[in-house]
């Protein structure tokens, strides 16, 4: 059932993305995002309107528009500019990596600096736009233009008092614009209550983009909408967008979806055992995972030895650090014995260490993707996310870290976020990304005996049969051991409980084995004496049975001479002859011997 | 020098000074034309012959000219001389606007 609805709404989609790019012609922006968002680009042959208060960067969009069109789809463009004179456009963008003097020089681009004084100006009588339209033409001409820009074109409302005039010529403009069939983009001020200052919108009816400033506490976050779009399907939403240095990047939520390919490959913790409880074998490639606890858990160390296995095994990896300096992670985590110079040294990982107040929460993602993008790793570690909190609201960094996990799940990347917190569990931030992240590893320390010891348990981790157990948490100059702890009738047994315990254990065993040696000392001796004993035994008996044997050849002669001897007394005294002696005679002789 | 100015004795402009009035046009068109008229009018009344001249821009045939006086209306008419510089936009059917932007009377009603 919801597997056909959701076919069905995919499809429904695809349907829309079809139609959207067959009628309407667009043009693409070449932005990142924006086409995105709307599907192909600005209405091409048509004018579009941007408009935003003063800063909110319609001047960059609208010249990168221009550039784009240039370097990316070989179309020519005309930049006319009320505001800036060419020199400061050309400085301006040239930080962004622009070379507007090289594309002049290419007959790419007019940039034509309209300056438009009022003080010197006077009315007197009927009067037309048509200059401005001839010079238009002719920079159009020129380089061939496809692409117009007119920025800002209500400094013309500053300077003519007949606004009448002035409000028939502007839609005479944009009309000619269009017979010229020019994608043009045109910049308006925001104003009060009204989407511009002098309501050009209504002249404008075919795309409006609108651009502000968001600012929640000290750091204001860029954002844009696109408010209307004839004729085509587009994003609705307000969608942040950075400044950045290739330009204008923007960051649609909703184009990403869901649609990651997923691996079923491991990637190891570099902590041995936490990978037995993963499941056996560690976490899934791509998968994000939390190492959420308080203060000194030992969460850096986590994340800095799952870094240190990602470039032993000759991955890349990049460390994300809002709180420490990147010579500051090395050195702690050569403490514990992980060497992570030499990774640098290889080129195998990468630091970046700013302060979270340092920009906005967009200006964080956005550099972040760029450095994933441009460094191109294997697994990336986050550390704390619970610092940009500090940067924005607990919506905006659940919004932005969601772009984060699509983005690098897109990547196929790895991701360790780390997340402070007080005791327990309940931390604003954990809420925010409980949903996103894949394994939450928890961390925490348990008071007892009079000192603080650490325990690591796995919260929770998709798609594998984890331990729940909880183990204690080393960090030894090897890095880091779990060991298991003791549950019994005292509870959880830990640090020098659980050394107690172990070594109650272990004297116990050696008495035990002491007790046993003593027994078997003790059969063995027995067993001596005992066969001592035989010994004597046999003697003694062999003793008599010699002497029996003695006695008997012995016994027998005797009687013999004996009867002869009576035979021969008799014989002398002349008596009768005898019966033989009796036996006891003989065995007394023998027992009295 | 002329009639027009001895009543209003705090003139802006030197009364020795050359004038140099360039109107820019486009094309034939109606406005174009009328302002011509107009400024040919007003500078017989005012001015003395020999002291000004007017040249006329086309835009459509020369558009690269619009730059230089930086015109976006059309007509145009730029006093390049006497300084400083001074636009009057329109077809010049308003004399006493012309004259005040000009400076040819004093700004006062």
């Amino acid at each position: 059932m919801a597997a056909t609805i959701t076919k069905r709404v995919v499809a429904a989609g695809r349907e829309v993305a079809d139609h959207l790019l067959t009628p309407l012609a667009k043009a693409p922006t070449g932005i990142t995002g924006l086409d995105e968002l709307t599907g192909g680009g600005l209405p091409r042959r048509r004018p579009s309107l941007v408009c935003g208060s003063a800063g909110s960067g319609k001047t960059l969009l609208a010249m990168e528009f221009v550039v784009r069109g240039i370097t990316e789809f070989g179309e020519s463009g005309v930049f006319m500019a009320f505001e800036e004179t060419r020199e400061d456009l050309i400085a301006n963008v040239a930080s962004l990596g622009f070379d507007l003097q090289q594309f002049e020089a290419d007959g790419k681009l007019v940039i034509d600096h309209v300056n438009v004084d009022p003080a010197e100006m006077v009315e007197a009588g009927d009067w037309d736009l048509e200059a401005l339209f001839i010079r238009l033409g002719a920079s159009i001409d020129a380089v061939g233009a496809d692409r117009v820009v007119i920025d800002t074109i209500e400094t013309l409302f500053g300077a003519f008092k007949d606004t009448a005039t002035l409000r028939s010529e502007l839609r005479r403009l944009f009309l000619w614009l269009k017979a010229r069939g020019v994608t043009a983009v045109i910049t308006a001020e925001r104003g009060d209550g009204m989407l511009t200052r002098h309501g050009i919108e209504e002249y404008v009816s075919d795309c409006v983009i609108v651009l502000d400033h968001l600012v929640t506490g000290a750091t204001s976050t860029r954002r844009l909408r696109v408010l209307k779009y004839r004729g085509s399907l587009h994003g609705t939403n307000e969608y942040p967008f950075l400044i950045g240095g290739h330009g204008i990047s923007l960051q649609p939520i909703t184009s990403l979806g869901l649609r990651h390919a997923v691996s079923s490959d491991r990637v190891p913790t570099g902590i041995d055992r936490l990978d037995v409880m993963l499941g056996g074998e560690g976490p899934y490639r791509g998968s994000s995972m939390l190492v959420s606890g308080p203060a000194g858990t030992g969460k850096s160390t986590v994340a800095a030895q799952f870094c240190d296995a990602a470039c032993a095994r000759g991955e890349r990896a990049v460390y994300f650090a809002f709180e420490e300096s990147e010579d500051q992670i090395i050195r702690n985590m050569t403490s514990v014995g992980m060497g992570l110079r030499r990774w640098v040294d290889e080129g195998l990982l990468t630091f970046r260490c700013v302060r979270p107040s340092l920009q906005g929460l967009e200006a964080h993602l956005a550099a972040m993707q760029a450095l994933v993008n441009d460094f191109d790793p294997a697994v990336v570690v986050l550390d704390p996310i619970s610092d940009l909190i500090g940067v924005g609201t607990g919506g905006d960094v659940s919004a932005m870290l969601t772009r984060q996990v699509d983005f690098l799940k897109g990547r196929g990347v790895t991701a360790m976020f780390t997340s402070r917190g007080p005791e327990g569990h309940s931390v604003a931030t954990n809420h925010v990304v409980a949903s996103l992240i894949d394994t939450w590893l928890l961390v925490r320390t348990l008071e007892g005996n009079g000192e603080h010891n650490r325990m690591l348990s796995v919260l929770k981790s998709r798609g594998m049969a984890h331990s729940n157990q909880v183990r204690e948490f080393l960090i030894t100059d090897r890095g880091i051991e779990l060991a298991d702890v003791y549950v019994g009738s005292q509870g959880v047994l830990t640090g020098s409980a659980r050394s107690a315990q172990e070594a109650k254990e272990s004297s116990d065993a050696v008495e035990r084995q002491e007790d046993l040696e003593q027994r078997r000392v003790n059969l063995e001796r027995h067993r001596q004496s005992v066969q001592a004993q035989v010994a004597v035994l046999w003697h003694e008996f062999e003793d008599e049975a010699d002497s029996v044997n003695r006695l008997l050849v012995r016994g027998t002669t005797g009687r013999e001479e004996g009867a002869e001897q009576r035979l021969e007394q008799g014989r002398l005294r002349g008596s009768d002859p005898a019966e033989p002696s009796d036996p006891f005679e003989h065995s007394d002789q023998v027992g009295t011997r | 020098m002329t009639s027009a100015i001895p009543l209003h004795p705090p003139v802006a402009v030197e009364e020795s000074a050359h004038w140099h009035l360039r109107l820019y046009v486009a094309g034939q068109s109606p406005k174009s034309l009328n302002a011509f008229a107009n400024l040919t009018r007003l500078c017989e009344e005012h001015l003395d012959e020999s002291r000004y001249d007017i040249e006329i821009v086309d835009l459509i045939a020369n558009p690269q000219l619009a730059a230089g006086d930086e015109i976006v209306a059309i007509p145009t008419l730029v006093r390049r001389l006497p300084k400083p510089i001074r636009k009057i936009i329109g077809d010049l059917s308003d004399s006493d606007r012309v004259l005040v932007g000009l400076q040819l009377r004093p700004g006062v009603r």
